[in-house]
Protein backbone atom coordinates (compact mmCIF):
# COMPACT_ATOMS: atom_id res chain seq x y z
CA UNK A 1 0.00 0.00 0.00
CA UNK A 2 1.28 3.42 -0.86
CA UNK A 3 1.52 6.07 1.86
CA UNK A 4 -1.35 7.92 0.26
CA UNK A 5 -3.67 4.93 0.57
CA UNK A 6 -2.65 4.43 4.17
CA UNK A 7 -3.47 8.06 4.75
CA UNK A 8 -6.87 7.48 3.24
CA UNK A 9 -7.78 4.65 5.59
CA UNK A 10 -5.91 5.70 8.75
CA UNK A 11 -7.94 6.81 11.81
CA UNK A 12 -7.71 10.44 10.74
CA UNK A 13 -9.54 9.57 7.54
CA UNK A 14 -11.94 7.07 9.07
CA UNK A 15 -14.89 9.21 8.10
CA UNK A 16 -14.21 8.62 4.41
CA UNK A 17 -15.29 5.00 4.99
CA UNK A 18 -18.87 5.85 5.92
CA UNK A 19 -20.42 2.98 4.07
CA UNK A 20 -18.76 0.63 1.61
CA UNK A 21 -21.63 0.96 -0.87
CA UNK A 22 -21.13 4.73 -1.21
CA UNK A 23 -18.39 6.49 -3.13
CA UNK A 24 -15.92 8.66 -1.25
CA UNK A 25 -17.55 11.68 0.35
CA UNK A 26 -15.89 14.34 -1.85
CA UNK A 27 -16.79 12.36 -4.95
CA UNK A 28 -20.44 12.07 -3.92
CA UNK A 29 -20.76 15.68 -2.71
CA UNK A 30 -19.26 17.46 -5.69
CA UNK A 31 -20.53 15.15 -8.37
CA UNK A 32 -24.01 15.77 -6.94
CA UNK A 33 -23.46 19.52 -7.14
CA UNK A 34 -22.25 19.24 -10.72
CA UNK A 35 -24.99 16.76 -11.62
CA UNK A 36 -27.70 19.07 -10.27
CA UNK A 37 -26.29 21.99 -12.28
CA UNK A 38 -26.17 19.93 -15.45
CA UNK A 39 -29.59 18.42 -14.84
CA UNK A 40 -31.10 21.88 -14.31
CA UNK A 41 -29.51 23.20 -17.50
CA UNK A 42 -30.76 20.19 -19.41
CA UNK A 43 -34.27 20.29 -18.05
CA UNK A 44 -34.59 24.08 -18.30
CA UNK A 45 -33.08 24.68 -21.73
CA UNK A 46 -32.22 21.63 -23.77
CA UNK A 47 -34.93 19.08 -23.14
CA UNK A 48 -37.89 21.44 -23.79
CA UNK A 49 -36.61 22.05 -27.32
CA UNK A 50 -36.05 18.36 -27.82
CA UNK A 51 -39.48 17.55 -26.46
CA UNK A 52 -41.02 20.17 -28.71
CA UNK A 53 -39.50 18.48 -31.72
CA UNK A 54 -40.65 15.07 -30.52
CA UNK A 55 -44.16 16.38 -29.83
CA UNK A 56 -44.29 18.00 -33.24
CA UNK A 57 -43.23 14.75 -34.83
CA UNK A 58 -45.87 12.83 -32.91
CA UNK A 59 -48.46 15.38 -33.99
CA UNK A 60 -47.27 15.20 -37.56
CA UNK A 61 -47.56 11.42 -37.63
CA UNK A 62 -50.87 11.50 -35.83
CA UNK A 63 -52.12 14.22 -38.20
CA UNK A 64 -51.02 12.16 -41.21
CA UNK A 65 -52.70 9.04 -39.91
CA UNK A 66 -55.92 10.84 -39.02
CA UNK A 67 -55.92 12.54 -42.41
CA UNK A 68 -55.52 9.20 -44.12
CA UNK A 69 -58.27 7.73 -41.96
CA UNK A 70 -60.49 10.68 -42.80
CA UNK A 71 -59.83 10.24 -46.51
CA UNK A 72 -60.53 6.54 -46.23
CA UNK A 73 -63.77 7.18 -44.39
CA UNK A 74 -64.76 9.72 -47.02
CA UNK A 75 -64.01 7.26 -49.82
CA UNK A 76 -66.01 4.57 -48.05
CA UNK A 77 -68.93 6.98 -47.64
CA UNK A 78 -68.78 7.96 -51.31
CA UNK A 79 -68.69 4.31 -52.34
CA UNK A 80 -71.65 3.62 -50.09
CA UNK A 81 -73.52 6.52 -51.65
CA UNK A 82 -72.74 5.42 -55.18
CA UNK A 83 -73.76 1.88 -54.41
CA UNK A 84 -77.02 3.14 -52.95
CA UNK A 85 -77.65 5.34 -55.96
CA UNK A 86 -76.90 2.48 -58.31
CA UNK A 87 -79.23 0.21 -56.41
CA UNK A 88 -81.94 2.87 -56.53
CA UNK A 89 -81.42 3.37 -60.26
CA UNK A 90 -81.67 -0.37 -60.86
CA UNK A 91 -84.87 -0.56 -58.84
CA UNK A 92 -86.30 2.35 -60.77
CA UNK A 93 -85.31 0.84 -64.10
CA UNK A 94 -86.96 -2.43 -63.13
CA UNK A 95 -90.05 -0.52 -62.10
CA UNK A 96 -90.12 1.37 -65.40
CA UNK A 97 -89.68 -1.87 -67.36
CA UNK A 98 -92.48 -3.49 -65.41
CA UNK A 99 -94.69 -0.50 -66.01
CA UNK A 100 -93.91 -0.51 -69.72
CA UNK A 101 -94.70 -4.18 -69.94
CA UNK A 102 -98.03 -3.66 -68.22
CA UNK A 103 -98.81 -0.74 -70.51
CA UNK A 104 -97.93 -2.75 -73.55
CA UNK A 105 -100.16 -5.56 -72.40
CA UNK A 106 -102.89 -3.02 -71.78
CA UNK A 107 -102.43 -1.56 -75.23
CA UNK A 108 -102.52 -4.99 -76.83
CA UNK A 109 -105.64 -5.89 -74.87
CA UNK A 110 -107.29 -2.60 -75.79
CA UNK A 111 -106.35 -3.06 -79.44
CA UNK A 112 -107.72 -6.53 -79.43
CA UNK A 113 -110.98 -5.43 -77.87
CA UNK A 114 -111.31 -2.57 -80.31
CA UNK A 115 -110.59 -4.87 -83.25
CA UNK A 116 -113.21 -7.31 -82.03
CA UNK A 117 -115.64 -4.48 -81.56
CA UNK A 118 -114.89 -3.09 -85.01
CA UNK A 119 -115.24 -6.49 -86.57
CA UNK A 120 -118.55 -6.97 -84.86
CA UNK A 121 -119.68 -3.57 -85.97
CA UNK A 122 -118.55 -4.19 -89.54
CA UNK A 123 -120.25 -7.55 -89.55
CA UNK A 124 -123.44 -6.05 -88.19
CA UNK A 125 -123.40 -3.27 -90.78
CA UNK A 126 -122.81 -5.81 -93.53
CA UNK A 127 -125.66 -7.92 -92.30
CA UNK A 128 -127.94 -4.90 -92.29
CA UNK A 129 -126.78 -3.80 -95.71
CA UNK A 130 -127.22 -7.25 -97.06
CA UNK A 131 -130.63 -7.35 -95.53
CA UNK A 132 -131.51 -3.99 -97.05
CA UNK A 133 -130.25 -5.03 -100.46
CA UNK A 134 -132.08 -8.28 -100.22
CA UNK A 135 -135.20 -6.37 -99.29
CA UNK A 136 -134.68 -4.08 -102.24
CA UNK A 137 -134.04 -7.03 -104.52
CA UNK A 138 -137.12 -8.74 -103.24
CA UNK A 139 -139.15 -5.60 -103.90
CA UNK A 140 -137.74 -5.07 -107.38
CA UNK A 141 -138.00 -8.76 -108.16
CA UNK A 142 -141.58 -8.79 -107.01
CA UNK A 143 -142.35 -5.90 -109.35
CA UNK A 144 -140.45 -7.41 -112.25
CA UNK A 145 -141.73 -10.95 -111.77
CA UNK A 146 -145.25 -9.56 -111.38
CA UNK A 147 -145.16 -7.68 -114.70
CA UNK A 148 -143.49 -10.59 -116.47
CA UNK A 149 -145.93 -13.11 -115.12
CA UNK A 150 -148.89 -10.84 -115.91
CA UNK A 151 -147.68 -10.36 -119.45
CA UNK A 152 -147.12 -14.08 -119.79
CA UNK A 153 -150.47 -14.96 -118.36
CA UNK A 154 -152.29 -12.44 -120.51
CA UNK A 155 -150.62 -13.83 -123.55
CA UNK A 156 -151.56 -17.36 -122.51
CA UNK A 157 -155.10 -16.42 -121.48
CA UNK A 158 -155.42 -13.95 -124.37
CA UNK A 159 -157.13 -11.59 -122.13
CA UNK A 160 -155.65 -8.37 -120.91
CA UNK A 161 -155.54 -7.96 -117.28
CA UNK A 162 -155.84 -4.27 -117.60
CA UNK A 163 -157.25 -3.61 -114.20
CA UNK A 164 -154.10 -2.74 -112.23
CA UNK A 165 -155.53 -3.15 -108.77
CA UNK A 166 -156.87 -6.52 -109.47
CA UNK A 167 -153.71 -7.52 -111.19
CA UNK A 168 -151.58 -6.49 -108.22
CA UNK A 169 -153.75 -8.40 -105.80
CA UNK A 170 -153.41 -11.48 -107.97
CA UNK A 171 -149.61 -11.20 -108.13
CA UNK A 172 -149.21 -10.64 -104.38
CA UNK A 173 -151.33 -13.66 -103.67
CA UNK A 174 -149.25 -15.75 -106.00
CA UNK A 175 -145.96 -14.55 -104.59
CA UNK A 176 -147.02 -15.20 -100.98
CA UNK A 177 -148.06 -18.63 -101.98
CA UNK A 178 -144.70 -19.07 -103.65
CA UNK A 179 -142.81 -17.74 -100.62
CA UNK A 180 -144.57 -19.96 -98.20
CA UNK A 181 -143.93 -22.97 -100.40
CA UNK A 182 -140.21 -22.03 -100.55
CA UNK A 183 -140.12 -21.65 -96.72
CA UNK A 184 -141.75 -25.06 -96.33
CA UNK A 185 -139.26 -26.60 -98.61
CA UNK A 186 -136.31 -25.08 -96.84
CA UNK B 1 -28.91 -9.45 -1.44
CA UNK B 2 -30.29 -9.24 2.11
CA UNK B 3 -26.81 -8.83 3.48
CA UNK B 4 -26.25 -6.10 0.97
CA UNK B 5 -29.42 -4.27 1.94
CA UNK B 6 -28.38 -4.59 5.56
CA UNK B 7 -25.03 -3.04 4.72
CA UNK B 8 -26.74 -0.17 2.94
CA UNK B 9 -29.08 0.38 5.84
CA UNK B 10 -26.48 0.17 8.65
CA UNK B 11 -26.00 3.91 8.52
CA UNK B 12 -29.71 4.50 9.03
CA UNK B 13 -29.99 1.84 11.74
CA UNK B 14 -27.30 3.50 13.83
CA UNK B 15 -29.37 5.30 16.46
CA UNK B 16 -32.37 7.38 15.46
CA UNK B 17 -32.99 8.70 11.96
CA UNK B 18 -31.97 12.24 12.86
CA UNK B 19 -28.70 11.04 14.21
CA UNK B 20 -28.17 8.96 11.08
CA UNK B 21 -28.76 11.87 8.74
CA UNK B 22 -26.53 13.99 10.94
CA UNK B 23 -23.90 11.27 10.68
CA UNK B 24 -24.35 11.24 6.92
CA UNK B 25 -23.87 14.98 6.52
CA UNK B 26 -20.97 14.94 8.95
CA UNK B 27 -19.42 12.34 6.75
CA UNK B 28 -20.40 14.10 3.52
CA UNK B 29 -18.82 17.39 4.50
CA UNK B 30 -16.06 15.83 6.61
CA UNK B 31 -12.53 16.76 5.71
CA UNK B 32 -9.29 15.01 6.45
CA UNK B 33 -6.78 16.53 4.13
CA UNK B 34 -6.48 16.17 0.40
CA UNK B 35 -7.16 12.69 -0.98
CA UNK B 36 -6.14 12.34 -4.60
CA UNK B 37 -7.97 9.62 -6.49
CA UNK B 38 -6.17 6.31 -6.74
CA UNK B 39 -6.49 2.91 -8.35
CA UNK B 40 -7.96 1.73 -5.07
CA UNK B 41 -11.21 3.22 -6.35
CA UNK B 42 -11.30 0.40 -8.84
CA UNK B 43 -10.69 -2.26 -6.23
CA UNK B 44 -13.22 -1.42 -3.54
CA UNK B 45 -13.71 -3.64 -0.52
CA UNK B 46 -15.96 -6.62 -0.96
CA UNK B 47 -19.55 -6.42 0.16
CA UNK B 48 -20.28 -10.13 -0.29
CA UNK B 49 -18.26 -13.27 -0.93
CA UNK B 50 -14.99 -11.42 -0.45
CA UNK B 51 -11.97 -13.20 -1.86
CA UNK B 52 -14.01 -15.62 -3.99
CA UNK B 53 -14.76 -15.43 -7.68
CA UNK B 54 -18.26 -14.29 -6.75
CA UNK B 55 -16.98 -11.23 -4.89
CA UNK B 56 -19.59 -8.50 -4.93
CA UNK B 57 -18.37 -4.95 -4.43
CA UNK B 58 -19.36 -1.35 -5.25
CA UNK B 59 -18.56 -1.63 -8.93
CA UNK B 60 -20.48 -4.88 -9.34
CA UNK B 61 -23.34 -3.23 -7.49
CA UNK B 62 -23.19 -0.24 -9.84
CA UNK B 63 -23.33 -2.62 -12.81
CA UNK B 64 -26.42 -4.31 -11.39
CA UNK B 65 -28.09 -0.92 -10.92
CA UNK B 66 -27.19 0.15 -14.46
CA UNK B 67 -28.47 -3.12 -15.91
CA UNK B 68 -31.74 -2.94 -13.97
CA UNK B 69 -32.35 0.66 -15.04
CA UNK B 70 -31.48 -0.14 -18.66
CA UNK B 71 -33.76 -3.15 -18.83
CA UNK B 72 -36.49 -1.24 -17.00
CA UNK B 73 -36.42 1.68 -19.41
CA UNK B 74 -36.47 -0.46 -22.52
CA UNK B 75 -39.01 -2.87 -21.08
CA UNK B 76 -41.37 0.00 -20.32
CA UNK B 77 -40.65 1.53 -23.72
CA UNK B 78 -41.37 -1.72 -25.55
CA UNK B 79 -44.49 -2.41 -23.52
CA UNK B 80 -46.01 0.95 -24.36
CA UNK B 81 -44.83 0.98 -27.98
CA UNK B 82 -47.38 2.50 -30.35
CA UNK B 83 -47.40 3.44 -34.03
CA UNK B 84 -47.54 7.09 -33.12
CA UNK B 85 -44.68 7.46 -30.65
CA UNK B 86 -44.95 9.58 -27.53
CA UNK B 87 -41.98 11.50 -26.19
CA UNK B 88 -40.34 8.57 -24.42
CA UNK B 89 -40.77 6.17 -27.29
CA UNK B 90 -39.54 8.74 -29.81
CA UNK B 91 -36.40 9.25 -27.73
CA UNK B 92 -35.80 5.50 -27.54
CA UNK B 93 -36.43 5.17 -31.27
CA UNK B 94 -33.92 7.93 -31.86
CA UNK B 95 -31.27 5.82 -30.08
CA UNK B 96 -32.25 2.61 -31.88
CA UNK B 97 -32.29 4.39 -35.25
CA UNK B 98 -28.90 5.90 -34.52
CA UNK B 99 -27.32 2.46 -34.03
CA UNK B 100 -29.16 0.98 -37.00
CA UNK B 101 -28.50 3.79 -39.49
CA UNK B 102 -25.34 5.52 -38.30
CA UNK B 103 -23.43 2.43 -37.20
CA UNK B 104 -24.72 -0.83 -38.64
CA UNK B 105 -25.93 0.28 -42.07
CA UNK B 106 -23.15 2.83 -42.45
CA UNK B 107 -20.46 0.19 -41.96
CA UNK B 108 -22.02 -2.99 -43.34
CA UNK B 109 -24.66 -1.83 -45.78
CA UNK B 110 -28.37 -2.22 -45.15
CA UNK B 111 -28.58 -5.79 -46.47
CA UNK B 112 -25.84 -7.32 -44.33
CA UNK B 113 -26.49 -5.10 -41.32
CA UNK B 114 -30.01 -6.37 -40.67
CA UNK B 115 -28.73 -9.59 -39.13
CA UNK B 116 -26.39 -7.81 -36.73
CA UNK B 117 -28.50 -4.79 -35.74
CA UNK B 118 -29.86 -6.43 -32.56
CA UNK B 119 -26.37 -7.43 -31.45
CA UNK B 120 -24.88 -3.99 -32.14
CA UNK B 121 -27.81 -2.19 -30.54
CA UNK B 122 -27.50 -4.25 -27.38
CA UNK B 123 -23.79 -3.63 -27.29
CA UNK B 124 -24.13 0.12 -27.76
CA UNK B 125 -26.89 0.64 -25.22
CA UNK B 126 -25.26 -1.60 -22.62
CA UNK B 127 -21.94 0.23 -22.91
CA UNK B 128 -23.66 3.62 -22.69
CA UNK B 129 -25.46 2.60 -19.52
CA UNK B 130 -22.39 1.05 -17.90
CA UNK B 131 -20.30 4.11 -18.82
CA UNK B 132 -22.77 6.78 -17.78
CA UNK B 133 -22.80 5.62 -14.14
CA UNK B 134 -19.53 7.53 -13.99
CA UNK B 135 -21.38 10.83 -13.59
CA UNK B 136 -24.44 9.65 -11.65
CA UNK B 137 -24.26 10.72 -8.00
CA UNK B 138 -24.14 7.82 -5.51
CA UNK B 139 -22.90 5.47 -8.22
CA UNK B 140 -19.97 7.65 -9.23
CA UNK B 141 -17.99 5.00 -11.04
CA UNK B 142 -18.33 3.58 -14.52
CA UNK B 143 -19.33 -0.07 -14.57
CA UNK B 144 -16.84 -0.50 -17.41
CA UNK B 145 -13.90 0.91 -15.44
CA UNK B 146 -13.07 -2.54 -14.11
CA UNK B 147 -11.57 -4.45 -17.04
CA UNK B 148 -13.76 -7.53 -16.53
CA UNK B 149 -16.86 -6.14 -18.21
CA UNK B 150 -14.99 -4.70 -21.22
CA UNK B 151 -13.25 -8.08 -21.63
CA UNK B 152 -16.55 -9.91 -21.62
CA UNK B 153 -17.93 -7.51 -24.22
CA UNK B 154 -14.80 -7.71 -26.35
CA UNK B 155 -14.97 -11.52 -26.20
CA UNK B 156 -18.58 -11.38 -27.31
CA UNK B 157 -17.52 -9.30 -30.34
CA UNK B 158 -14.57 -11.69 -30.89
CA UNK B 159 -16.84 -14.74 -30.97
CA UNK B 160 -19.32 -12.90 -33.18
CA UNK B 161 -16.84 -11.90 -35.84
CA UNK B 162 -14.92 -15.18 -35.84
CA UNK B 163 -18.22 -17.05 -35.99
CA UNK B 164 -19.53 -14.84 -38.77
CA UNK B 165 -16.34 -15.26 -40.80
CA UNK B 166 -16.16 -19.05 -40.42
CA UNK B 167 -19.84 -19.48 -41.14
CA UNK B 168 -19.61 -17.37 -44.28
CA UNK B 169 -16.28 -18.54 -45.74
CA UNK B 170 -15.56 -21.81 -43.94
CA UNK B 171 -12.59 -22.19 -41.61
CA UNK B 172 -10.03 -22.38 -44.42
CA UNK B 173 -11.57 -19.58 -46.41
CA UNK B 174 -11.76 -17.35 -43.37
CA UNK B 175 -8.12 -17.96 -42.44
CA UNK B 176 -7.03 -17.43 -46.03
CA UNK B 177 -8.92 -14.18 -46.45
CA UNK B 178 -7.81 -12.90 -43.02
CA UNK B 179 -4.17 -13.94 -42.99
CA UNK B 180 -3.30 -13.80 -46.68
CA UNK B 181 -4.81 -10.63 -48.08
CA UNK B 182 -4.52 -10.73 -51.87
CA UNK B 183 -2.47 -8.32 -53.92
CA UNK B 184 0.99 -8.77 -52.45
CA UNK B 185 3.88 -10.87 -53.77
CA UNK B 186 4.06 -14.19 -51.91
CA UNK B 187 7.31 -13.71 -49.93
CA UNK B 188 5.67 -10.80 -48.14
CA UNK B 189 3.25 -13.31 -46.59
CA UNK B 190 6.10 -14.53 -44.39
CA UNK B 191 5.86 -11.16 -42.68
CA UNK B 192 2.25 -10.30 -43.30
CA UNK B 193 0.55 -13.51 -42.18
CA UNK B 194 1.89 -13.45 -38.58
CA UNK B 195 1.06 -9.75 -38.27
CA UNK B 196 -2.46 -10.33 -39.54
CA UNK B 197 -2.83 -13.32 -37.22
CA UNK B 198 -1.85 -11.26 -34.18
CA UNK B 199 -4.12 -8.50 -35.42
CA UNK B 200 -7.17 -10.70 -35.92
CA UNK B 201 -6.79 -13.07 -32.99
CA UNK B 202 -5.22 -10.91 -30.30
CA UNK B 203 -5.05 -7.21 -30.96
CA UNK B 204 -8.61 -6.56 -32.05
CA UNK B 205 -10.35 -7.92 -28.95
CA UNK B 206 -7.55 -6.73 -26.64
CA UNK B 207 -7.66 -3.15 -27.93
CA UNK B 208 -11.44 -3.11 -27.75
CA UNK B 209 -11.40 -4.02 -24.06
CA UNK B 210 -8.40 -1.87 -23.14
CA UNK B 211 -9.57 1.24 -24.98
CA UNK B 212 -12.92 1.19 -23.23
CA UNK B 213 -11.59 0.40 -19.75
CA UNK B 214 -8.66 2.85 -20.00
CA UNK B 215 -10.92 5.68 -21.15
CA UNK B 216 -13.37 5.13 -18.35
CA UNK B 217 -10.64 4.73 -15.73
CA UNK B 218 -8.95 7.94 -16.86
CA UNK B 219 -12.26 9.78 -16.98
CA UNK B 220 -13.15 8.66 -13.48
CA UNK B 221 -9.72 9.64 -12.09
CA UNK B 222 -9.97 13.05 -13.73
CA UNK B 223 -13.45 13.67 -12.33
CA UNK B 224 -12.55 12.52 -8.84
CA UNK B 225 -9.41 14.64 -8.94
CA UNK B 226 -11.43 17.79 -9.61
CA UNK B 227 -13.96 16.83 -6.95
CA UNK B 228 -11.28 16.02 -4.37
CA UNK B 229 -9.58 19.34 -5.10
CA UNK B 230 -12.88 21.18 -4.80
CA UNK B 231 -13.59 19.45 -1.51
CA UNK B 232 -10.21 20.38 -0.13
CA UNK B 233 -10.12 23.96 -1.37
CA UNK B 234 -13.71 24.87 -0.61
CA UNK B 235 -14.12 23.19 2.76
CA UNK B 236 -10.64 22.96 4.21
CA UNK B 237 -8.39 25.60 2.73
CA UNK B 238 -8.57 29.18 3.94
CA UNK B 239 -8.41 32.58 2.35
CA UNK B 240 -7.55 33.00 -1.27
CA UNK B 241 -7.14 29.26 -1.76
CA UNK B 242 -10.92 28.89 -1.55
CA UNK B 243 -11.06 30.69 -4.90
CA UNK B 244 -9.06 27.86 -6.40
CA UNK B 245 -11.93 25.61 -5.37
CA UNK B 246 -14.23 27.56 -7.69
CA UNK B 247 -11.83 26.89 -10.51
CA UNK B 248 -11.59 23.19 -9.75
CA UNK B 249 -15.36 22.90 -9.41
CA UNK B 250 -15.81 24.58 -12.78
CA UNK B 251 -13.29 22.10 -14.13
CA UNK B 252 -15.40 19.36 -12.50
CA UNK B 253 -18.46 20.65 -14.35
CA UNK B 254 -16.58 20.73 -17.63
CA UNK B 255 -15.10 17.27 -17.11
CA UNK B 256 -18.51 15.87 -16.18
CA UNK B 257 -19.87 17.10 -19.51
CA UNK B 258 -16.75 15.73 -21.17
CA UNK B 259 -17.21 12.41 -19.36
CA UNK B 260 -20.78 12.18 -20.70
CA UNK B 261 -19.41 12.81 -24.15
CA UNK B 262 -16.67 10.20 -23.68
CA UNK B 263 -19.19 7.68 -22.36
CA UNK B 264 -21.22 8.05 -25.57
CA UNK B 265 -18.17 8.27 -27.79
CA UNK B 266 -16.59 5.10 -26.38
CA UNK B 267 -19.84 3.21 -26.82
CA UNK B 268 -19.98 4.49 -30.41
CA UNK B 269 -16.35 3.53 -31.10
CA UNK B 270 -16.74 0.08 -29.54
CA UNK B 271 -19.87 -0.60 -31.55
CA UNK B 272 -18.62 0.77 -34.85
CA UNK B 273 -15.41 -1.28 -34.50
CA UNK B 274 -17.46 -4.38 -33.71
CA UNK B 275 -19.45 -3.73 -36.89
CA UNK B 276 -16.26 -3.16 -38.87
CA UNK B 277 -14.64 -6.38 -37.57
CA UNK B 278 -17.70 -8.42 -38.47
CA UNK B 279 -17.78 -6.78 -41.87
CA UNK B 280 -14.08 -7.55 -42.47
CA UNK B 281 -14.59 -11.16 -41.40
CA UNK B 282 -17.46 -11.85 -43.80
CA UNK B 283 -15.94 -10.05 -46.77
CA UNK B 284 -14.31 -12.25 -49.41
CA UNK B 285 -11.54 -9.80 -50.15
CA UNK B 286 -10.43 -6.63 -48.53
Amino acid sequence: MSPLLIAAVDPGGAKSEFNPILPTNYDLLWSTVVFVIIALLFMRYLLPKFQKVLDERAQLIEGGISKAEHAQAEAAAALEEYTAQLREARTEAAKIREHARQEAAQIVADGREKAIHDAERIAETSVKQIEAERQQAVVSLRAEIGSLATELASRIVGESLADDARQQRLIDGFLEELESSVKERS
Amino acid sequence: MLNLAATVLTAVDDGNAEGASQNFFQWLFGTSGFHPPSVKDFNPEALLFGGTILEFNRITFVRVVAAVVMIGIFWLGARRAKVVPGRGQAALELVLDFVRVQIAEEVMGAERARKYVPFLTTLFIAIVFFNITSVVPLLNIPGTSLIGLPIVMALWVYVMYLGAGVRKLGLGGFLKSSLFPPGVPWPIYLLLAPIEAIQVFVLRPATLALRLAANMIAGHLLLVLTFAASHYFLLEATGALKAVGAVSLTAGLAFTLFEIFVALLQAYIFTILAAAYINLAVEEEH
